[in-house]
């Protein structure tokens, strides 16, 4: 590489200055997983390794029991948002002659638009309006809306950057167009689905703040419990809760990844 | 009956998702946020501005109503931290995008991979690992007292700095993916350009490269302010009770303190301000974009 004194694409310091950074962005994460597998009750007192908090968190019930509301909303909010936001892609991306496109778009991406809390208070009184009572149903029709725009989103830009010719191929060889749809369009756009619908997944399970002000008895998410723990105070267990997140999250980030290289 | 065109039923579902659960809800609080407080929470269709009021002013001893900042600190405290987490995410996110924009391919790909994969792991836990670290005998308090630097040092945590720190920290990422596209698209023989007219490393900065990345600046800015102005977890984890924001305000008062069109009355005001920021954006992004075409 050359490189004189002179070359104004080159700045000095800001390669440590980028070391810096990264430094920052993975200090929080890496002291939660260290201080894991202290034995000490005490936090930050070092007392030698042990996994035994580990063991103490796989026997919460309460902490399964988070985990499960979490995954079953998940799995819901995921299968009927990536289903409307795929229709609705479809149509916004491929049909002629669509009125009112751009407000439609925007409607689609409302949620992003708005602040989260705004958007949770909404549905709370909204909800109470109603006398809907069974949390999970609520929680469940909550994330469903927020996660649209992020499966839509990846399904539109995979749909946009995909050219007509083997769809009109197909239509030519007398194919009906849902056989086109199933046996041509959708194979074809199957990553920018399964992008759309990973990033559904992973922003409903993460979810806060709706989660936690739609919390009532028994759909207690896990990010929700996690919040009561930090309230009661910092716990070694509460490091071993999260360094097992941590783990899945980075292991669902690297399947994510490697599934996304081989697609393109 | 006619069969329904797919342009048509296609659209359907998420329309109607968004005007069941979102729209006419959004109706609602703002109905809300002018009806009367209900005696045992909740709240009574009945119209008053009370909720309003009760962002400026107090009732006093004798029942009058006397100027109270209580609420405006807060939304004060929004807009500033709000405000300075844009700028210290720009301060950040300039120097390292440019860094990696300026990597081989390779690096390139992974070093944004790092970037982007904190925001796999749940958000919740990530303000949690700056509690273990800024909190009560944790691992900065220690490493100062180890130094000798500090015998005694105030608490680190529960003020508005250690709120800042998580806010920087939760939406840096957001601030460097534009930027880092658009320096990326930067054209080199442009700098070098500025090389071959004697202009030093400060001006090509200035006059070269901050002009022409100044789109994706913008566009780190909004994703990076609007998220800060409704953010609830910093100020709840790491700003304790005294050092409220606008989020965490509006969640309390479904909670603990239960005055539903108070609470409705500032989520209006926090979607009003998001809508006016929004609103400029967008008409400075159009103006500029003008001004490219001429």
């Amino acid at each position: 590489m050359s490189s004189s004194t002179h070359d104004v694409k080159r700045y000095p310091g800001i390669g440590a200055f980028t070391v810096l950074f990264f430094a920052f962005l993975y200090l929080p994460i890496g002291v939660i997983v260290l201080y894991s597998f202290n034995a000490s009750r005490l936090v930050t007192v070092w007392d030698g390794f042990s996994l035994k908090w580990y063991v103490a968190a796989l026997k919460n019930h309460n902490l399964i029991n988070a985990v499960q509301v979490s995954l079953s909303v998940a799995v819901v909010a995921t299968v009927i948002a990536t289903t409307v936001a795929l229709l609705a892609a479809l149509v916004l991306v491929r049909a002629r002659n669509v009125r009112y496109k751009r407000m439609s778009e925007t409607i689609v991406n409302l949620p992003l638009l708005l602040p989260e809390i705004v958007l949770a208070v909404a549905v709370l009184i909204f909800f109470s309006q109603l006398g809907l009572s069974n949390g999970i149903v609520k929680l469940m029709i909550a994330h469903t809306t927020f996660c649209i725009p992020f499966a839509f989103l990846p399904i539109r830009a995979r749909l946009q950057g995909m050219s007509t010719d083997v769809e009109e191929a197909a239509a030519d060889l007398y194919a009906t167009k849902f056989t086109a749809f199933r046996r041509v369009t959708l194979p074809l756009i199957l990553p920018g689905v399964f992008s759309g619908a990973t990033l559904a997944f992973v922003i409903s399970m993460d979810d806060f703040i709706t989660s936690n002000l739609l919390n009532s008895g028994g759909a207690t998410t896990l990010p929700v419990y996690i919040f009561s723990l930090i309230r009661q105070g910092v716990t070694p267990e509460l490091n071993a809760i999260s360094t097992m997140i941590i783990g899945i999250s980075l292991l669902l980030a690297g399947l994510a990844f490697l599934f996304q290289r081989r697609r393109y | 009956m006619k069969k329904l065109p797919f342009k048509v039923w296609g659209l359907l579902p998420a329309h109607i998702i968004m005007a069941l659960t979102l729209i006419i809800p959004i109706g609602i609080v703002i109905a809300v946020s002018f009806s009367t407080k209900g005696a045992y929470g909740g709240f009574d269709f009945i119209f008053t501005t009370q909720a309003y009021q009760k962002l400026l002013f107090s009732l006093g001893w004798t029942g009058e109503l006397e100027f109270n900042p209580q609420y405006l600190i807060i939304i004060g405290r929004t807009l500033l931290l709000a405000l300075l987490t844009t700028i210290i995410c720009l301060l950040i996110s300039f120097p390292t995008a440019y860094y990696i924009a300026r990597r081989p391919s390779f690096q390139k790909t992974l070093l944004i991979y790092l970037v982007t994969l904190p925001f796999w792991v749940s958000m919740i836990v990530r303000v949690y690992g700056w509690l273990i670290i800024l909190g009560n005998e944790g691992a900065i308090e220690k490493t100062l007292r180890f130094a000798g630097i500090a015998e005694n040092i105030d608490s680190l945590l529960f003020n508005n700095g250690a709120m800042l720190i998580g806010m920087v920290y939760s939406y840096v990422p957001l601030m460097i993916l534009p930027i880092f596209a658009s320096i990326e698209k930067l054209d080199g023989s442009l700098l070098e350009a500025s090389h071959d007219l004697y202009g030093n490393r400060i001006t090509t900065l200035w006059k070269v490269i901050v002009p022409l990345t100044k789109p994706g600046m913008m566009a780190g800015a909004i994703l990076v302010f609007l998220p800060c102005l409704g953010t609830v977890l910093e100020p709840t984890l790491l700003g304790g009770g005294k050092n409220m924001m606008m989020g965490n305000l509006i969640s309390n008062q479904f909670g603990a303190s239960r005055d539903w069109p108070f609470g409705a009355a500032i989520a209006v005001l926090l979607m009003s301000l998001v809508l006016i920021s929004l609103t400029i954006q967008g008409i400075r992004a159009a103006r500029s974009e003008r001004r490219e075409i001429v």
